[in-house]
């Protein structure tokens, strides 16, 4: 590895596509940047228009009393973000304001809120979905887009902390619910190709925490349950997942009471999209011009 | 031996049925065992015999069946599982 070269990052903020912070992982984004993530979004939506998803847009926060029902606690502690705010009194703001001067640790007085940033898109859709009662004969499609959070501090800017994720999720009976995960995960190397980026698929598992999650990540190869979509883009030997396929059996199913027509327990599976991912693989593979970049690759993205 | 893992599956593994109707080597699993209900009766296991499950046997297969987990144990404290 060359010390002095500039690294990816180095160059899309050189480019001035992505915008520093001072924090890893937390990015502004320019227009130009923006546009190929409109565009990506578009090509989504025409190759799922066929599949009439109800469209919801939830906000990057959700309601954290949901938050610690759907488990996500239980695999991913080290990843969640929770959302304070100040609960103390005026002697107390005063103290935080001398804090502040001073330099100091100043958020004694800070509460937790009712509110947690959203981990993954279809976090809050589930309960939503719960709430109508038993499914219809042919399940449920949903369509998400979410600004979510992961406490996971990075220089690769293909891991970002906050990042939108698409998701097309099925809610259904197993066998819905794997069909429908087995023609996304074809779906979704077609639309991947149409970029011309390199990829490959292969099984994955999530990142679960500790000794605990072990059994669990080995569990979820072991069933076949997640699947991702990779892209070279920081290395050909860790490739970037760009899109994943998961299979969550009863999970969310059980965790939220979710029914079938028949009253059995509903199953649930997503693909998921990483906006940024894919637009930071584009440029990655056909260069920091836009206007370079191959007729067949823009007409694609509607550029 | 499996006297001494059964109350722990009983308790811990969540299971719709109890452990002494199961074989030693009858899938816990296909029995109704969940990946989180294997987390709770691997971190149970590890108190009661006071053992600590090593990287290679944190896997989906180490809890599959009661002698599975018995070979595990067996293997990091031989003296446990004696009685």
């Amino acid at each position: 590895m060359c010390e002095a070269c500039p690294t990816l990052l180095d160059k899309l903020l050189h480019k001035g596509l992505l915008v520093e912070t001072g924090i890893d992982g937390l990015y502004g984004r320019s227009g130009l940047f923006e546009q190929v993530i409109d565009g990506f979004d578009r090509l989504i939506s025409r190759t799922g228009a066929d599949q009439k998803a109800e469209v919801l847009r939830f906000p990057p926060g959700m309601n954290r009393v949901l938050f610690e029902k759907s488990g996500y606690l239980k695999s991913f502690p080290q990843l969640a973000g929770t959302v304070h705010s100040f609960g103390g009194n005026d002697k107390d703001h005063a103290v935080l304001l001398d804090r502040l001067a001073e330099g100091q640790p100043w958020w004694d007085k800070q509460e937790m809120t009712d509110i947690v940033l959203t981990p993954a898109a279809c976090y809050p859709l589930y309960p939503t979905a719960a709430k109508r009662g038993p499914l219809p004969e042919d399940g449920l499609i949903f369509d998400l887009n979410s600004y979510c959070f992961r406490h996971e501090p990075s220089k690769e800017p293909t891991r970002q902390q906050m990042f939108r994720m698409r998701e097309y999720v099925r809610i259904g009976t197993p066998d819905q619910v794997v069909a429908f995960r087995k023609n996304w995960l074809e779906r979704g190397q077609a639309l991947i190709a149409k970029l011309g980026l390199p990829f490959n698929v292969d099984v994955a598992n999530d990142p679960f925490f500790g000794r605990a999650g072990r059994v669990m990540a080995s569990s979820q190869r072991d069933l076949g349950l997640k699947f991702e979509l990779l892209v070279p883009v920081n290395s050909e030997e860790n490739p970037t997942a760009c899109l994943s396929f998961n299979y969550h059996q009863d999970h969310f199913g059980s965790t939220w009471n979710i029914r079938t027509a028949a009253g059995e327990t509903a199953h649930t599976a997503c693909v998921g999209f990483g906006m940024e991912r894919v637009a930071i693989a584009l440029f990655r593979h056909h260069g920091l011009d836009v206007d370079k970049w191959p007729a067949e690759v823009r007409d694609a993205l509607s550029l | 031996m499996l006297d001494t893992l059964r109350p722990l599956i009983d308790k811990h593994a969540r299971l719709p049925v109890k452990a002494d109707t199961l074989a030693a080597g009858q899938d816990l699993y296909a029995a109704g065992l969940t990946s989180f209900a294997a987390v709770q009766l691997m971190l149970a296991l590890e108190e009661a015999f006071d053992i600590e499950f090593p990287e290679r046997m944190l896997n989906r297969r180490s809890f599959a069946t009661m002698e599975s987990i018995a070979a595990c144990i067996q293997e990091l404290r031989p003296q446990a599982l004696a009685s």
